[in-house]
């Protein structure tokens, strides 16, 4: 009776271990990486795997930081960076024998987002770098309300932190910057805050129809006070470059293993990936990046 | 055969079975032992990685590097390696947690111990066990939804992530385990104490003050440690809620970054080897004495409890 028991028990546990590997042996893809490209990768991932059923893909955050790490370490197939990936930490991934290759998948407007309390409308890259790095202290030195400034920002395994300090503050961040643990909760803290500031990715301030989220206004950037500021919210500021914020979105994939994950970064390239892309805000490719695809047979 | 029923039924067992018997009796013996032993051989293989993984930051930076202020491996300008402001702020988060947590947790416990009727007894009990499930994360959550908003409002701050925040969530965290220990420990007090100082003339109120608490107070103190060593440890939560500023905080209604929240978010995607990575074991090591120190004192103080109880 009890080794009847045991027999069957243990029949059952490899019964459950083996049929799904039997069953469904389908391509099961992981993407890691960057916070800001996460819903966007989620929603394209979710209707390739409608039209392909013999694909499952798991889609999750952490940062740039933690998807290009997962790379190096071989624990993720595909990396969602919104920055590209260090010399640093291609040598490194090159040492473990991962070939990395980043295909660009979609363009960022990095917004800077401000209480709708703020009357400031626009400001120059070098006043957010002075802002960002603590020069700043009050909106009136930026001409606006006499509000203190708060800083929202991202925490160092971000790709957007690194992007916004090599291209904006160019130092190093405030000390009193708050680290918030993803766009998400930066725009929710901008919000409720009147003298806050944070940047997010552009598919984070505006809904499905376009609209910007409401609760928060989407400052104009201009390059320096001599020039014009544009507004991210424009398609037209970001595919001629005149928005200064404009960045390409990576997706890194290990050449070596490319064969697995080809058809759903060629789905993400495709027209029909584009449309998804612009729904969920973000821009489509300028010849420049498209060029850039085309040399990684992309 | 008859002589073999007047020797006892213990000779009927073959020798066979007898061995089997004492071999099984050695084994679940060992393998009882080995349980109990896993747990210390665990805890000397943490404390020895953190000692070995921390080491060769120490030696490559140095170890005046960490006793700086601010803790900036990432820097644009200049990695800073401070621990000071972690420690401070872990610190800060940690007694604001026990300044609330302390005076509700007795209270209630003596509440439960003393005063409450055994049907409120049953409902509160289980109730508060429920408490210590909730998932970090949860609050952490709360902390950024309802809290926060709510410390901003009420102190006139533009944003509520700071260290009031925290200690208030950690509170709720460390609650639980402050609640039932003391309730033990308040309980199990004789009977007769609090019989000989109500026959003396003592009100109910000045039986528990001044006879019952007193008398639970080692394992009140330890429930208090153990509390403690809750909150230092505290991740999740203290990472959502608290704004992770770099900055030295100087009050509690700064953000704070403590040293469990700078590990988690770092060491996710820091190069495997780099001066950083190492220095985050240091940062590891650090709490990880920390925690020692308290749960030690927590043991010493509960050991001597249970000494007086003997």
């Amino acid at each position: 009776m009890k080794k009847l028991l045991i027999t069957s028990i243990i029949s059952l546990c490899l019964i459950i271990l083996l049929v799904p590997s039997l069953v469904f042996s389908a391509t099961f893809i992981q993407v890691k990486g960057s916070d800001t490209e996460v819903n966007l990768v989620q929603r394209l991932a979710e209707v390739f795997m409608k039209k392909n059923a013999n694909y499952s893909i798991a889609v999750t955050g952490g940062g740039s930081g933690t998807g290009i790490a997962a790379i190096i370490n071989k624990t993720t197939d595909l990396c969602n960076a919104s920055r590209p990936m260090k010399d640093a930490e291609i040598a490194q991934a090159k040492a473990n024998k991962v070939n990395p290759v980043g295909v660009i998948f979609a363009v960022d407007g990095l917004s800077l987002t401000i209480n709708p309390k703020n009357t400031v409308k626009a400001l120059t890259i070098d006043q957010i770098g002075q802002i960002f790095r603590g020069e700043l202290t009050n909106w009136k030195q930026a001409g606006g309300p006499d509000i203190p400034i708060t800083l929202y920002g991202r925490q160092p395994n971000s790709g957007t932190f690194v992007f916004f300090r090599e291209v904006v503050v160019r130092g190093d961040y405030s000390n009193k910057m708050n680290q918030m643990n993803g766009n998400a909760q930066i725009l929710e803290a901008v919000k409720k805050d009147a003298g806050g500031i944070g940047y997010v990715g552009i598919g984070y301030v505006v809904d499905d129809t376009g609209k910007v989220v409401s609760g928060i206004q989407v400052c104009d950037v201009a390059k320096d006070s001599r020039s014009k500021p544009f507004s991210p919210l424009k398609i037209e500021n970001i595919l001629n470059g005149a928005y200064p914020l404009t960045r390409p979105l990576y997706q890194y994939l290990d050449a070596n293993n490319r064969v697995k994950v080809e058809a759903f970064v060629k789905f993400e390239l495709s027209p029909e990936g584009l449309a998804i892309i612009q729904k969920e805000g973000f821009y489509p490719l300028t010849d420049q990046w498209k060029k850039h695809n085309a040399q990684l047979n992309f | 055969m008859p002589n073999s029923i007047s020797k006892g039924p213990s000779l009927s067992i073959p020798n066979r079975i007898r061995r089997w018997r004492q071999f099984q009796d050695r084994f679940i013996h060992r393998f009882f032992q080995i349980n109990g032993m896993l747990s210390i051989l665990i805890l000397l293989g943490i404390f020895l990685l953190l000692l070995f993984d921390g080491f060769p930051a120490v030696k490559n930076l140095g170890l005046s590097s960490f006793f700086s202020v601010i803790w900036n491996p990432t820097s644009y300008v200049k990695e800073t390696y401070g621990l000071g402001a972690m420690i401070i702020s872990t610190l800060m988060v940690t007694f604001g947690a026990m300044l609330l947590a302390v005076p509700i947790g007795l209270g209630c416990a003596a509440y439960l111990a003393e005063v409450a009727p055994s049907w409120v007894r049953e409902i509160l009990k289980p109730v508060i066990e429920i408490l210590a499930g909730i998932p970090s994360v949860v609050l952490g959550f709360l902390g950024i939804v309802v809290v926060g908003p709510a410390i901003a409002r009420i102190f006139h701050l533009p944003n509520g992530l700071n260290a009031v925040n925290g200690s208030l969530l950690l509170a709720v965290m460390s609650l639980p385990t402050i609640i039932s220990i003391s309730e033990d420990a308040i309980s199990s007090v004789p009977r007769s104490y609090k019989e000989a100082s109500l026959a003396l003339g003592a009100t109910r109120w000045q039986t528990l003050i001044k006879v019952v608490v007193p008398s639970a107070l080692s394992g009140i103190i330890a429930s208090i440690m153990l509390g403690m060593g809750r909150a230092i440890g505290e991740t999740m939560t203290v990472l959502m809620a608290t704004g992770n500023a770099l900055k030295m905080p100087y009050h509690f209604f700064d953000a704070v970054r403590t040293m469990t929240a700078t590990i988690a978010i770092e060491l996710g995607e820091v190069p495997f080897g780099s001066d950083h990575y190492h220095g985050l074991f240091v940062v590891g090591f650090i709490l990880f004495v920390m925690t020692f120190i308290v749960n030690l004192v927590a043991d010493i103080v509960l050991a001597k409890y249970q000494e007086v109880e003997r």
